[in-house]
């Protein structure tokens, strides 16, 4: 009836997964509580939960990200205080078995819910917004792929609290993540919590690809689109060609699994390896999937801050479309040691360092970008200067590493670990924190507090360097990763630091919460009635904030680089032609909520094997699809007058 | 799903370049997401592909594919696909005339096909499972039916549309939206086609060089 589930899921031996995930419940059925005791369900499910708006989809996948961040980190902070007590004869205070699952959910979490998600949140929000246009390509497809991500999360999360996660690493390579040596549900919590995310992915890129190439204002040639289009376009095509590529390699591993398939088992002439090479075949433009869309936000934030046009507009069109290409023709040097010989690590040495002069083009830009400028030194500068000189060391350290010879020593130490927490915290994590300053008073029409948010910044920045400086010594030194105990205590020394490192996020963590909450509370003095709080270049500020379901009345027409700079420097701001006609945006669907409910459905009872429930699951997945594909009107008529007042009111505020 | 950017009314401004002509209309928007699918989906097929040429000789001690594999049933197969193509294309000239009955005769024949293909499919594949040589046997075996059940599992799924579209003709008509998913059906029942066409290539022909 119930397939391996039984009361032994619960962990009810082992107290630190128990009281998280009691404090967890507690705090869900809390929120649920205040919700439905304030009456906000009707709201809540009309307004968030089944808009197809793609700017309340972009918030909520960017809340998500937020929220898994300290989840992730939590995870980062327990393993740190283990390594800094475990030395010696000292065995800390979390077993090898536990603290395997705590590194391998660790990465997941971070690589997949929150790098991403954020990353896609933010592409999410703003495209639409800088390419001039009313929406995303599919609006119903957006809404379904945020769900099927939820979903994705909802399962990792459970396997906190029934069964357990993998204890194989983020990557879950085999021999170790077969049946035979993880017999247990924790592979298949990662695989499938993977694959429906994962879907949801693919689907979100198939949709903003579309999105930039087929529809952009009138006059918004390819060579007048923001910088962070251009990003945005080179990571969703990479999530094309990438994601499929993750999805059959999970599902070979999960063929092997359930039905005793031979492609990576060490018998029958299956062959692991073929699964390291094809993982890495998505994995490596992963890592630009979340690089590129980075340094958009930090080509946007320079050129506004600087009050100049970027420099080198086009060369850094050139660079990021280069770096799309070679991410796919790198992969090898995750393995240099797998020993393909001499002559394929050569080959995958020097593509690897290739990659580095497109990078170094882009860097130079924003160092002449902001040379002569006039910079305005708020917050989100201050991300995009740390991010500089950050992922510069970073993008050294890999290069060092793409040597093969020094690969050999320095694999999967903790010299690794330093050097892609490096360009990960340095580059993709600040970017996404420099985009939600930057963007967040377009989502919600009032800044963030300016204070806290550089004191945010500082704690990460000097937070980073005492976590991860240590490292790369202590890699050098010869300390692997994903190691639980260590015997030389030279060593702890430098794992302590680490862990002070650690403390200084916590702070800096802890203060993005403190900032939030006062900037909603004093909120009416950082309101901006404009629409265009950092005197901005491109579309999305010519609008109010927050922007109108319909965004633009009038589709803007461009005649240029920096659109909106060149509307405000012609002149005074143009009266804008009243709305000619009603316009159909899309509606509400509650289609992307129950796909996903019903995959959390599918994918529980896959993982304990309930086969009968895993039919409900996906039968009712199909049958709400099926229901969706009948249905003839999805948009809601704006009126004329609705949108014609609109506009008269940003009018007045903008220049009263 | 419907692109719901109403995009009619942006005007293009007179003469110039394409990419800068404002938002395209629907119908061009829907058919590129659904390029981009299948695309997605090749790349899909590719890393099976891949996984094939690699465990190809891997036959751990049992059956290689020229023992295995019965040309003649192939070519039935093939030849059931091919002509599911042409059928394909000839109830989208149906569509375009607007005639429901032979609409629904070619799509009829189309999935029939379809049909046929899949039963030849599921006759090779039991028979090889009755002859002990399943996916278990060996890593060979485990891509080929990974690879050509993957391609299996899509015919299927398309001859599901296809019945869906059957019923969309009958209770909306060709609106818009169901002239443009029918459209879509037919890129991606041609797309299956070329898959196909790879795995007899790499799979089928390849077993007896």
């Amino acid at each position: 009836m119930f397939g391996n589930l039984s009361w032994d899921a619960i962990p009810l031996n082992e107290p630190i997964p128990l009281a998280t995930v009691l404090i967890l419940i507690i705090g869900m059925l809390g929120l649920l509580t205040l919700v439905t005791w304030k009456g906000w369900w009707p709201y809540l499910w009309r307004e968030w939960i089944t808009s197809t708006d793609h700017k309340r989809i972009g918030v909520m996948y960017v809340v998500l990200a937020l929220v898994m961040l300290l989840r992730g980190f939590a995870d980062a902070i327990m393993m740190r205080t283990q390594l800094a007590l475990a030395a010696g004869h000292a065995a800390g205070y979390l077993p090898p078995d536990h603290y395997n699952q705590i590194f391998s959910a660790h990465g997941t979490i971070m690589i997949f819910f929150v790098a991403m998600t954020f990353v896609i949140g933010l592409m999410n929000f703003v495209l639409p917004l800088q390419l001039g246009v009313r929406d995303v390509a599919f609006p119903v497809l957006n809404s379904v792929s945020f769900w099927l991500t939820a979903a994705g999360v909802l399962l990792v999360n459970v396997s906190l609290g029934i069964g357990e996660f993998a204890r194989t690493g983020w990557l879950a390579y085999p021999p170790l993540s077969e049946i035979a040596y993880s017999p247990g549900v924790g592979v298949d919590y990662y695989l499938w919590s993977l694959q429906i995310s994962g879907l949801g992915t693919l689907l979100s890129g198939i949709n903003l690809t579309t999105t930039i190439l087929k529809l952009r204002a009138p006059g918004m040639g390819y060579g007048r689109m923001p910088v962070f289009c251009w990003t945005a376009l080179a990571s969703n095509l990479l999530i094309i060609a990438a994601f499929p590529i993750l999805t059959a390699t999970f599902a070979m591993l999960l063929l092997d699994r359930y039905l005793g398939f031979h492609f990576f088992t060490n018998d029958s002439g299956g062959n692991p390896m073929m699964y390291v090479n094809l993982i890495w075949g998505w994995g490596h433009p992963e890592v630009y999937i979340l690089i590129l869309p980075a340094f958009g936000v930090f080509s946007e934030v320079i050129a506004t801050f600087s009050g100049k046009p970027l420099f080198g507009y086009r060369s850094m069109v050139m660079a990021t479309m280069a770096i799309c290409v070679l991410s796919f023709l790198v992969w090898l040097h995750h393995f240099f040691t797998m020993g393909a010989g001499a002559n394929v690590n050569a080959v995958f040495g020097v593509a690897t360092m290739i990659i580095a002069v497109p990078t170094g083009v882009k860097v130079f830009n924003w160092l002449f970008t902001m040379y002569g400028g006039s910079i305005r030194f708020t917050t989100p500068v201050y991300w995009a200067i740390g991010f500089m000189v950050t992922f510069v060391i970073g993008g050294m350290t890999g290069v060092l590493m793409a040597i093969p010879p020094a690969d050999f020593v320095l694999h999967n130490s903790l010299f690794l670990i330093a050097h892609f927490h490096n360009v990960i915290i340095g580059g993709v994590l600040f970017g996404a924190m420099a985009g939600y300053t930057y963007w967040f008073p377009k989502a919600f029409g009032f800044r963030l507090h300016e204070g806290l948010g550089k004191a945010v910044f500082w704690c990460w920045f000097f937070g980073f360097y005492l976590a991860f400086m240590p490292l790369y010594a202590l890699g050098l030194m010869g300390a692997t990763r994903r190691m639980q105990h260590y015997a030389d205590p030279t060593w702890q020394p430098f794992m302590v630091a680490a862990l002070v490192g650690a403390v200084v996020i916590l702070v800096g963590i802890i203060l993005t919460i403190v900032q939030l909450v006062v900037s909603i509370r004093t909120r009416e003095q950082r309101r901006d009635l404009t629409g265009d709080p950092w005197n901005g270049r491109t579309l999305e500020w010519s609008i109010s904030s927050p922007p109108p379901a319909w965004n633009f009345a009038v589709l803007p027409t461009v005649s240029g680089l920096d659109a909106f700079w060149s509307i405000k420097r012609n002149a005074a701001i143009p009266a804008k032609q009243s709305p000619l006609e009603p316009l159909r945006v899309p509606t509400h669907s509650p289609l992307g909520i129950l796909v996903s409910f019903f995959a959390v459905i599918l994918g529980f009872s896959l993982i304990w094997h309930i086969w009968w429930l895993a039919f409900v699951g996906l039968a009712g997945a199909v049958a709400v699809c099926l229901r969706h594909a009948w249905r003839i009107d999805l948009e809601d008529l704006v009126s004329v007058a609705e949108m014609a007042a609109h506009e008269r009111k940003h009018q007045t505020q903008v220049s009263p | 799903m419907s692109a719901a950017v109403d995009v009619a009314h942006a005007e293009a401004p007179e003469g110039a370049p394409l990419s800068q002509r404002g938002p395209a209309p629907t119908r061009v928007v829907a058919a590129f997401g659904f390029w981009l699918f299948l695309l997605s989906d090749i790349i899909l097929f590719a890393a099976l592909f891949a996984a094939y040429a690699v465990l190809a000789g891997s036959t751990n001690g049992g059956p290689s594919g020229a023992e295995l594999f019965n040309k003649r049933h192939v070519l039935y197969e093939t030849g059931c696909l091919l002509a599911s193509s042409f059928t394909c294309g000839m109830m989208m000239i149906a569509m375009d005339r607007r005639s429901t009955r032979l609409t629904y005769l070619w799509s009829l024949i189309t999935a029939g096909l379809g049909a046929l293909f899949l039963s030849l499919e599921f006759t090779e594949f039991a028979d090889m499972i009755h002859g002990g040589n399943g996916p278990t046997r060996s890593a060979f075996l485990s891509a080929f039916f990974a690879l050509v059940g993957t391609h299996g599992i899509h015919v299927t799924v398309g001859i599901g549309w296809l019945a869906m579209m059957v019923g969309q003709v009958a209770t909306i008509g060709f609106a818009p939206m169901v002239v443009r998913r029918l459209f879509c059906f037919s890129l991606f029942w041609h797309a299956l086609d070329i898959v196909w066409i790879g795995v007899f290539t790499v799979v089928y022909l390849g077993a007896y060089r």
